[in-house]
């Protein structure tokens, strides 16, 4: 197997059980976790009522637990995902990297290994915590996660170097992909490239009209919980818990929407350079595309919803990225099959190759 | 086989800023993260803490800490994550900047702005932890995404016009 092609299907590979994962933890984790920060904050504001300084340090720490808990999940699966992406746009620039081929394949190894151990890493984070440690902060399963993200670093600096070199001899390294101008590939590059825009003006949006809004209101709900809490006023309390919670949920809704339609433009771009890779007939390429296309626009559209419509939403936009992800293990499946004719012309020097 | 000057802005521009990105990624994972988000937890505890104990002076002092720490920490990760996405659609168009159907000299301008507006909006956003509510963030946070949104469209646009009309 090619450099490129560890690159795209390791690549493929990292964004499907990051985006599976992803989805378990929101059907499975992601409600239930914030329902139980919702009880703990509560019974926080009881114990202020009461006076009972133990019993609030004792809720915080269990409540610090679980925001650890939910916070390297969520980086778990993002991380996984970036590493992916990263991959397949590495497999798009190997033409212009002028480096050896068996040094190419090492750091595409090296790339994937890495693009692996950063979630894992980050994953065990919260259950192993300090244990055997010897530094005071840091973990080891954060060790594993931060040496695992020097390697992507030093992979990215070494095909950097390459393309530098590439800069100076103007020689290809192996064939460019070719440009097959079919129906996936031009559906692809420009529902990503509206997608990507779509996430821009959403982002801009929130930042410019939501962002410090929600800021403010963040340490506002929290003054007034804790004043109603040290007055006895349970009742004010529990509200201010609720919308503190709502405030939290919306936050959460608009920067997932921003995220995923952003990274599902990005995916689906990415997509439209390996088509060539993925050996299964037009048809079915066609239809893995608007699967995928139709799933990257119900997961944001309905996760934005999620405020109005509530769990019904969160199912739909889970179905979303459940379409995203059969559309990629339908492309992996299509890339397995895949006999090797571009590794061949990679073999080859460009010029006869072309 | 040659390779136009807007490309190498785009793939090689990619290239450093997401290297770029990652390195400033893991120095803050190693070195602030953990102690931030220990402040973070810990100035929420104790302002619950000093509410228990009815020090109202204390608990706010607390609150306004956990604000603060909160609204750095948002700003540093976003920086990271918009560096690295922004490198990634920077090497996404790179492959494919000859299919944006202007003169080469346009597409130098569009490769330009995103190339500078994806290391100015971060760059603000980081900015803003130093010094809340200063002008050169704020106008900085307002140019680079201009800049990065201005180039998308214009490249959308040179994606739909046919080669002829280049």
């Amino acid at each position: 197997m090619s450099a490129r092609r560890l690159y795209i299907f390791g690549g493929i590979g990292l964004i499907a059980v990051g985006l599976m994962f992803g989805d378990i933890f929101a059907v499975f984790i992601l409600h239930q976790n914030a329902s139980r920060q919702g009880e703990a904050l509560l019974a926080a504001c009881r114990a202020v009522a009461a006076g009972d300084r133990g019993t609030v340090n004792e809720i915080f720490a269990r409540l610090g637990s679980m925001l650890e808990d939910r916070g390297t999940k969520v980086d778990a699966h993002v991380h996984m995902i970036d590493a992916g992406y990263l991959a397949l746009l590495l497999a798009l620039v190997q033409p212009y990297v002028a480096i050896s081929r068996p040094a190419k394949k090492l750091m595409a190894s090296l790339f994937i290994v890495g693009g692996v151990f950063l979630p894992v890493g980050i994953f065990l984070i919260h259950y192993v915590g300090l244990a055997y440690s010897p530094f005071r902060a840091i973990g080891w399963a954060s060790v594993l996660a931060d040496s695992a993200g020097f390697l992507l670093i030093v992979v990215l600096i070494a095909q950097a170097w390459g393309f530098w070199k590439y800069l100076g001899s103007r020689q290809l390294a192996e064939p460019e992909l070719p440009t097959d101008g079919g129906m996936p590939r031009r559906a692809l590059l420009t529902g990503g490239t509206i997608l990507v825009l779509l996430g821009f003006v959403h982002g801009a949006y929130y930042a410019g009209a939501l962002l410090y809004q929600h800021e403010k209101m963040e340490t506002a709900i929290l003054q007034r919980m804790i004043g109603a809490s040290t007055n006895g006023n349970l009742e004010l309390a529990a509200t201010e818990v609720n919308n503190f919670g709502n405030l939290a949920g919306a936050r959460a809704v608009n920067l997932a929407a921003h995220s995923h339609i952003i990274e599902f433009g990005l995916l689906a771009m990415l997509l439209s350079f390996v088509q060539p890779f993925v050996f299964v007939s037009e048809k079915w390429k066609r239809r893995w595309v608007k699967l995928l296309l139709g799933g990257s626009v119900i997961l944001p559209v309905f996760v934005l919803l999620e405020l109005k419509l509530g769990l019904l939403a969160g199912g739909i936009a889970d179905v979303g990225g459940l379409m995203v992800l059969v559309s990629l293990i339908g492309m992996l499946v299509g890339i397995l099959r895949y006999s090797g004719t571009l590794d061949v012309r990679e073999s080859l020097p460009p010029e006869s190759a072309l | 086989m040659t390779i136009s000057w807007s490309r190498k802005v785009l793939l090689f521009g990619g290239l450093a800023l997401a290297a770029f990105g990652m390195l400033y990624g893991l120095q803050y994972a190693l070195f602030a993260e953990h102690p931030t988000l220990d402040q973070m937890g810990g100035s929420l505890a104790q302002s619950f803490d000093a509410a228990a104990g009815r020090d109202p002076a204390q608990s706010q002092a607390a609150l306004e800490r956990y604000g603060e720490t909160k609204y750095n920490y948002v700003r540093e990760v976003d920086a990271h994550s918009h560096w690295v996405g922004l490198a990634m659609l920077m090497m996404v168009l790179g492959v494919v900047f000859d299919g944006v159907h202007f003169k080469e000299g346009t597409r130098q301008i569009i490769a330009s702005s995103l190339l500078a507006g994806s290391v100015l909006f971060p760059l603000a956003v980081i900015l803003q932890t130093y010094q809340h509510g200063a002008l050169l963030p704020k106008a900085l946070a307002i140019v680079g995404p201009g800049l990065v949104i201005t180039a998308l469209m214009a490249a959308a646009w040179g994606f739909s016009r046919t080669r002829s009309t280049a």
